[in-house]
């Protein structure tokens, strides 16, 4: 292990989760006790916005909303002069399976998360940002409604903040159910008030998003991130991790182990400290069947697979699969693989938003034929027909939403065919 | 056809001019319809798009989108378990048969008192404390039959 990691091993310094037990940790005065709107008098009317990018650039964060995308370089696609209005979204729409790690934060720290937005909206020139919340979090979106008006009563948001001369306004917008509502596009449609249905791009959303107008959308644990970076400088930043994947990440560990949840680790620690240190490891008598690493859409790994291997972005999707959300789901010897496949199956053709017809169609007949198989009528070259479908929805959608449902369903079929064959009625 | 409330057309007048476009307001709109109502019928979908100045096929297509939104009516409480994979390998399935046989209903049925709709959802994002299911807007978390027969009992206690 190199030596940067090695923080961790001995109770390292928390990035994001520095304050989740201390008591009303989501008030303002208890952020503000605890280093809280310190970046924020930092360089507002103080640090010109493009230093700012240049600081989130050499922090090296990536989005951590499942594609680690380069935040700063998001940031910096956004064209300076603009006669229209810039927009900032938050993506809260949480809602890969398995994934529940900015619901910690937006109940525990939501000024971190509005400090970020203002720190992003700073940089890039933006008065009016959304944080676009899945509908299902009610409460957590009444948690951020109370947080966004302490800090306009603090005089954080709203006109002239600090005296800088800048304004910003934040409004909570929930959504309504939908899980495709998370792609970007979709999430700028929805804001609009219509129907989630994703966009071609190009045009991308920094040029043509929201209200036709450049947009930055990044999600709750990245902009959440920011504060960090801004007052304690990239360098301390990349202290933790790894070159190409430096920081701290949340991981939301469930299914079957002994104390599932939220951890934050640096990106580069190995999968098994994970599972087996921090998650307790399997209950007792378990054999571990496999490890979904990066939410239901993110192939899954055998146990020899995960030997050795990493949470950051590159050892994963060496391995063949993605580190996505940092979701990682925990299967052990008691559960059928084909009937997880056919939930999932159940899930993708569910929230098909039914745009594009090879997802539209392919998700609906994945799902029955994965059916059939469990029901005991399945055929062996039904396993090839899932394969084949699989093949005509893999980029040939305008969204991700095609190829978050092939790719788990193609790697359940080739790492488990015994257990699928074992169900068909010939066999 | 029955006119909205004056108070919810007020919240929905305030909303529209939040927002760049009307339009944008349509989803909080809408909910806040089906919070004063229970669900969205027609008609009230119709005074909405007058509100917003949108083409009612606008509204009706946004209110079937979303899976949120109730087209019919439902019970008092709404019941929302979650069955998939991390509640499913925490026995999710076993919770939803026994909610079934606790209300007597079907999956997407509501109970002869009305006080219950018992219906299973795609993921809560709350997998850590799986198996979970939402009541309204409240999560009930590593659910057991003990555990469902309280909640059930408090429920019907509290009306």
């Amino acid at each position: 292990m190199d030596k940067r990691n090695q923080k961790t091993e001995f109770g390292m310094e928390k990035i994001l989760l520095s304050r989740i037990d201390i008591e009303n940790s989501h008030k303002l005065e208890v952020y503000e006790a605890h280093g809280g709107y310190q970046a924020i008098r930092k360089v507002l009317g103080k640090v010109a916005p493009e230093d700012l990018i240049n600081i989130v650039k050499q922090s090296g964060l990536r989005g951590r909303g499942g594609a680690g995308f380069p935040t700063g370089l998001k940031w910096s696609f956004i064209p300076k002069e603009s006669e229209k209005p810039k927009y900032l979204c938050c993506n809260a729409d949480e809602g890969e399976p398995g994934t529940f790690k900015d619901r910690v934060l937006m109940c525990k720290d939501p000024h971190m998360l509005i400090e970020g937005m203002i720190l992003c909206s700073y940089a890039i020139g933006i008065q009016l940002s959304f944080i676009y919340i899945r509908g299902e979090f009610q409460q957590e979106a009444d948690t951020l409604d109370a947080a966004v008006a302490e800090a306009y009563k603090k005089g954080y948001l709203g006109k002239n903040i600090l005296g800088s001369g800048f304004n910003h306004d934040i409004i909570v917008q929930r959504g309504a159910g939908a899980y495709v509502c998370g792609e970007e596009t979709a999430l700028i449609e929805s804001v609009e008030g219509h129907r989630g249905n994703p966009r071609l791009k190009p045009p991308f959303p920094a040029l043509v998003g929201v209200f036709n107008c450049p947009t930055v959308i990044n999600n709750v644990e990245t902009l959440s991130s920011v504060p960090f970076i801004v007052c304690n400088g990239a360098d301390a930043y990349r202290a933790f991790g790894t070159e190409k994947s430096p920081g701290t990440k949340l991981f939301s560990i469930s299914g079957n182990v002994q104390k599932p949840g939220v951890y934050e680790l640096p990106l580069g620690t190995p999968l098994k400290n994970l599972i087996y240190d921090k998650a307790g490891g399997l209950l007792a008598g378990r054999r571990l069947k496999g490890v979904i690493p990066g939410g239901s859409s993110s192939p899954i790994l055998l146990p020899d697979e995960i030997e050795g291997l990493t949470l950051d972005y590159e050892s994963i999707a060496g391995a063949g699969s993605m580190l996505g959300s940092g979701a990682v789901i925990v299967i052990d010897d008691r559960w059928s693989i084909p009937k997880i496949a056919w939930r999932l199956a159940v899930f993708y053709a569910h929230e098909s938003c039914g745009q594009c017809t090879p997802c539209r169609e392919g998700t609906a007949w994945t799902r029955d034929i994965f059916k059939r198989i469990c029901n005991g009528g399945g055929e062996p070259q039904d396993l090839d027909l899932i394969l084949d479908i699989q093949d005509n929805i893999m980029g040939k959608t305008l969204c991700p939403l095609g190829d978050a449902a092939a790719m788990p369903a193609i790697a359940f079929v080739k790492k488990f065919k015994d257990e699928f064959l074992n169900l068909m009625k010939n066999n | 056809m029955s006119k909205l409330k004056s108070e919810v057309v007020e919240k929905i007048k305030s909303l529209s001019v939040q927002y760049p476009t009307k339009e944008a307001a349509l989803l909080p709109a809408l909910y806040a319809v089906q919070h004063e109502y229970g669900w969205l019928s027609r008609d009230n979908m119709d005074q909405v798009a007058g509100l917003l100045e949108v083409p009612p096929v606008r509204v009706y297509g946004v209110a079937t989108f979303y899976t949120m939104y109730h087209k019919k009516s439902v019970g008092k409480h709404l019941i929302q378990v979650c069955t998939n994979i991390s509640c499913m390998i925490n026995d999710a399935e076993d919770i939803v048969a026994y909610l079934k046989e606790r209300l007597s209903v079907q999956v997407g049925q509501t109970t002869e008192d009305n006080l219950f709709t018992l219906i299973e959802v795609e993921c809560l994002g709350n997998c850590g404390a799986a198996p979970v299911m939402k009541i309204d807007e409240i999560f009930y978390e590593k659910l057991t039959k003990e555990k469902i027969d309280q909640i059930l009992e408090y429920y019907r206690k509290n009306g």
